[in-house]
């Protein structure tokens, strides 16, 4: 067993073993207990990660480990780049979650499931076989759902929320399985390396069914419109650093699912496959954003950007399988080695977001923007830690996601005089999506810090919050190093990254250089160190100017120009309805909002308004169009079964008759 | 780093800081005399910053740090983008830094911290700016992008510099229809992020029409005079750039003293004369209602998709 075994396997150890303890310790000593031991799994997950990136591959089969369908794994370099992610967003998680444990969140079952959920996350990318894959991911399902509804003794949303998680999940869970089984009954054997020996003979009946079932199960994971309903209802109701793990580090497995079964064991696939897959990409991360850019609960409008940035990596994806099924390899791998930066500065920031966001409601109590504000005296190093991720979501330079959009936009580019009518009407758009979602993910962000963070309190909440604990302010500072890491240094990580897309696409890497990221094949320079460093001189230049200019240092305090009118209230603020107002105006059309105004009158005249309430509401229109015709379908069709069903024994004893001579009847016919 | 590159990030540099006030005053002279007024001179925009500097700085109360480095950071960031792109010679100073994406997002990133600025003052006016400047920011983002993509495609690079110096090469590649087309995209974009009519007046009074000027309002002094700085730079950056992308002409190509100067030169009389003509332009038009504002910024997306399209035909 070389490194990468060993640390996989201790990892899972040490995570089942936290479970364990979870079971057994005191309710006292429970968080601690079961935190360290999601930070050691996330440690050592991380390095077994790391290691298997530059190469090392470890795989293990043990057919009595699990009953009927044995344990296979196996650990390739794309399955590290996952594994290494998935273990970082762990370490940061698990540190939150040591102080994270307030009442109802350390009950013996939720603490359980946290390092359970964390061991399925490390084991769903070294899955080697579709029944190994299956078994992690049922586990991870299982143990996020308990997870995420471990708070639905406090609020009612949370229910509704796990029913709606349960569902879509396991629905996912039945495509995927399809999807596999379909592969692995052509290739007589469920290994992953048996279907890939047998991909090249697989007719396009049935690869291309096999292919679509699973991008729908794992699309759904990934939050890809229109099945992404169950994200921005889960990841805002789970406790905040199971929303982190969830949406930093299980969202990821759905495009790893995608990456292995469609380039990796199917082999590439035709052309059509990437088309359906980038414009799905597209579409998600435009109506993500979108619907970040006008919502105003904090984790709810994360979650919709989590859909717009598994949307913006799989745009990569897609056009990494467009490329190389037009035969252009180099692009392929660029195109990829940009869906995975962009998997894990996602993963970063993303994580301390949501974290920063925990501490909010933690201190406030609500994740309402409308009522958060003037957090920046009060909740210093949160403030400092959302401002950091915000910045890496809004991806301007010098942040994290710039690095890995300009990565994707540079192999768009390219890649527009690949021959074809399809690259040409796919890829501009595709630029389009990309070159709106960015607009927007700007407004978004400026909207969540400036009106969460900046200005004055607007609610009781807000201007009685306090920092939050120790270990929490840890978390948060790890994850926020992660991201200015991601957004200063990107090289470190980039070369390796670029040789593990160039293993799964068969292609040298596309990205080198330390100091500057260097495209390999196309021209294409760009250097986020010496961006910082021109951004520091320039300031200091600045600053100095002004100092060497400046008759008067000293700094008065003033009032704020109140129009002569008194001193101004919160009430007066803009809130962040009243700011993503004029976006919601122009995207009308799009969200259809529904707003509703009741004039009530006082009894003596009709001319004196007593009250008028305004209520306006932004409904999913994926969600109002699509589920709830059909959820209403599903709900007919069981009242007209009701019908049948009177209570009658004689009743029941005749339908049983009937299906009998019926089923006989049709044997007779068909024999 | 050639030399070629360091001595055009110098001249740039002092270029952009010293003619960008000029190039305000200009403009509000040439608007002044169409108006039939004698107006105030080249050099006042000058005058006013010298005034500015010498009071007494002031931060509102309930304001934090955020709103008192914005404008360090808003002067900085349009200085990077004056230093690193290519303006008077064709090379840059720090090529890995001279990206077109890079240097539009840089610009970007600029209103957005004066943005944040305006919502850090808590009052009504500081957010209603920043939700209108981020509102059409939003909307011009995209234009931009796309724009560039279509500069892009034929030269199979987004590096600045590689650009401007197929254009020079190639001046026939100039008035194909994708560059026609990105020329006017990109034109209605700089008036957009430039907060100049029609998408906003600059000289306004009224607090219920301002974009720019409602983000700022509570800023006074030395920190005044940042931000208007930096707000002149931005426009002689944005015009900057549109010259060298759309009519390279005069740049210097090496660095021998006669081509410095007749770059230095070039890029004055060039950004002059397209805001004087840009200010003559502005007499003859009103500023949109906010909400008209978005059908504009639409119908230049679309052309620089339709350049996007026809790089792609035609080239």
């Amino acid at each position: 067993m070389n490194a990468v075994g060993w640390g996989l396997v201790s990892a899972v150890v040490v995570a089942l073993a936290a479970t364990v303890a979870a079971l057994a310790v005191p309710r006292r000593h429970r968080p601690a207990v079961t935190g360290v031991g999601v930070v050691a799994a996330g440690l050592l997950g991380t390095v077994a990660g790391v290691v298997a990136t530059t190469g090392t591959t470890w795989s293990v089969a043990r057919p009595d480990l699990l009953p009927l369908i044995g344990l296979e794994l196996d650990v390739d370099s794309l399955s590290g780049v996952f594994l290494a992610v998935g273990g970082v967003v762990a370490i940061a998680a698990g540190t939150y979650a040591i102080g994270a444990a307030r009442h109802g969140l350390d009950g013996p079952g939720v603490q359980a499931a946290l390092p359970a959920f964390v061991a399925s996350l490390l084991l769903v990318p070294a899955a080697g076989s579709v029944g190994t894959l299956l078994y992690c991911w049922e586990l991870m399902a299982l143990t996020s759902l308990v997870l995420v509804v471990a708070e639905h003794r406090e609020r009612p949303a949370v229910a509704s929320a796990g029913l709606w998680y349960a569902v879509m999940t396991h629905a996912g869970f039945v495509a995927i399985m399809v999807g596999l089984l379909v592969a692995a009954g052509a290739a007589g054997d469920g290994s992953f390396a048996a279907i890939r020996a047998a991909a090249s003979g697989l007719s396009p009946a049935a690869a291309s069914p096999a292919f679509l079932a699973c991008l729908a199960g794992f699309g759904s994971k990934a939050g890809m419109v229109p099945l992404h309903p169950w994200l921005p209802r889960a990841h805002p109701e789970a406790p905040s650093h199971v929303s982190a793990l969830m949406s930093a580090a299980m969202v990821n497995l759905g495009v790893y699912g995608i990456v292995r079964v469609g380039v990796d064991l199917l082999g590439g696939g035709p052309s059509w496959w990437w088309v359906t897959v980038l414009v799905l990409g597209a579409v998600s991360a435009v109506y993500g954003i979108l619907q970040a850019a006008v919502g105003s609960d904090l984790k709810r409008l994360l979650g919709y950007s989590t859909t717009e940035n598994m949307g913006l990596v799989l745009v990569g994806v897609g056009a990494c399988g467009m490329f190389a099924a037009a035969g252009s390899r180099a692009l392929a791998g660029l195109a990829l080695t940009a869906a995975l930066l962009h998997v894990m500065t996602h993963a970063a920031f993303k994580t301390v977001l949501f974290l920063s966001a925990g501490s909010v409601l933690h201190a406030t109590g609500t994740r309402d923007l409308d009522a958060l504000g003037g957090l920046r005296s009060r909740m210093p190093v949160t403030t400092a830690a959302f401002g950091v991720g915000a910045l890496a979501a809004s991806a301007l330079p010098p942040g994290a996601a710039f690095v890995s959009e300009w990565l994707l936009l540079q192999a768009l580019i390219h890649g527009l005089p690949a021959p074809g009518v399809v690259p040409a009407v796919v890829l501009p758009l595709g630029v389009a999506a990309i070159a709106l979602t960015a607009g927007l993910a700007v407004a978004t962000f400026v909207k969540a810090f400036g009106i969460g963070f900046l200005g004055r309190p607007r609610g009781a909440g807000a201007a009685a919050a306090a920092e939050s604990g120790p270990a929490a302010l840890t978390a948060m500072v790890l994850a926020g190093l992660a991201c200015v890491a991601a957004a200063v240094c990107p090289t470190l990580v980039l070369p390796t990254l670029a040789e593990v897309a160039g293993g799964v696409v068969h292609a040298v890497p596309a990205v080198s250089g330390t100091v500057a990221i260097e495209l390999v094949g196309v021209s294409g320079v760009l250097s986020p160190v010496l961006l910082v460093v021109t951004l520091i001189a320039a300031a200091a230049a600045v600053v100095g100017a002004l100092r060497l200019l400046a008759r008067r240092r000293d700094r008065r305090r003033a009032r704020l120009w109140d129009c002569g009118a008194g001193p101004l209230s919160a009430r007066m603020e803009y809130t962040a309805t009243s700011f993503a107002e004029p976006l919601q105006r122009v995207f009308d059309d799009v969200l259809a909002p529904e707003q509703d105004v009741d004039v009530s009158h006082h009894e003596e005249s009709r001319y004196l308004v007593a009250a008028v309430s305004y209520r306006r509401e932004l409904p999913d229109r994926v969600e109002r169009r699509l589920y709830t015709p059909l959820l209403d379908a599903a709900t007919a069709w069981g009242r007209a079964g009701r019908g049948l069903a009177t209570g009658s024994v004689h009743r029941y004893l005749g339908y049983g008759f009937v299906t009998l001579c019926g089923l006989l009847a049709w044997l007779v016919v068909t024999r | 780093m050639s030399a070629l590159g360091v001595a055009g990030g110098v001249l740039q540099a002092v270029v952009i800081v010293g003619g960008a006030p000029l190039l305000l005053g200009l403009m509000r002279q040439v608007r002044a005399r169409l108006e039939g007024r004698a107006g105030p001179g080249v050099g006042q925009p000058w005058r006013d910053l010298r005034k500015l500097v010498r009071k007494q700085s002031i931060s509102p109360r309930g304001t934090t740090e955020v709103f008192r480095v914005a404008p360090v950071l808003l002067v900085a960031m349009t200085l990077v983008v004056a230093v690193v792109a290519p303006l008077v010679t064709t090379a840059s100073a720090v090529p890995p830094v001279a990206d077109l994406f890079v240097v539009v997002a840089l610009l970007a990133h600029a209103t957005v911290v004066i943005a944040l600025a305006g919502l850090d003052s808590g009052t009504a006016f500081g957010g209603m700016g920043a939700s209108r400047e981020v509102t059409v920011l939003a909307l011009v983002e995209p234009t931009a992008l796309v724009a560039i993509f279509a500069l892009s495609v034929p030269t199979g690079s987004t590096s600045l510099p590689t650009i401007v110096g197929t254009a020079l090469d190639d001046p026939q590649r100039l008035i194909s229809p994708a560059s026609l087309l990105a020329a006017v995209a990109l034109a209605a974009v700089i008036v957009a992020e430039t907060g100049r009519l029609p998408v906003d007046n600059p000289s306004t009074h009224l607090e219920l029409t301002m974009i720019h000027e409602a983000m700022v309002l509570e800023y006074a002094g030395p920190d005044l005079a940042l931000v208007e700085l930096g707000s002149a730079m931005r426009l002689s950056v944005y015009l900057g750039l549109f010259t060298s992308l759309f009519v390279p002409w005069g740049i210097a190509t090496t660095a021998s003293p006669l081509a410095l100067a007749l770059g230095v030169v070039a890029l004055a009389v060039k950004v002059g004369v397209v805001g004087a003509g840009l200010a003559a332009l502005e007499v003859f038009l009103a500023k949109l209602r906010l909400f008209r504002v978005p059908e504009l910024l639409a119908g230049s997306f679309l052309l620089a998709l339709l350049a996007v399209t026809t790089a792609y035909v035609l080239g």
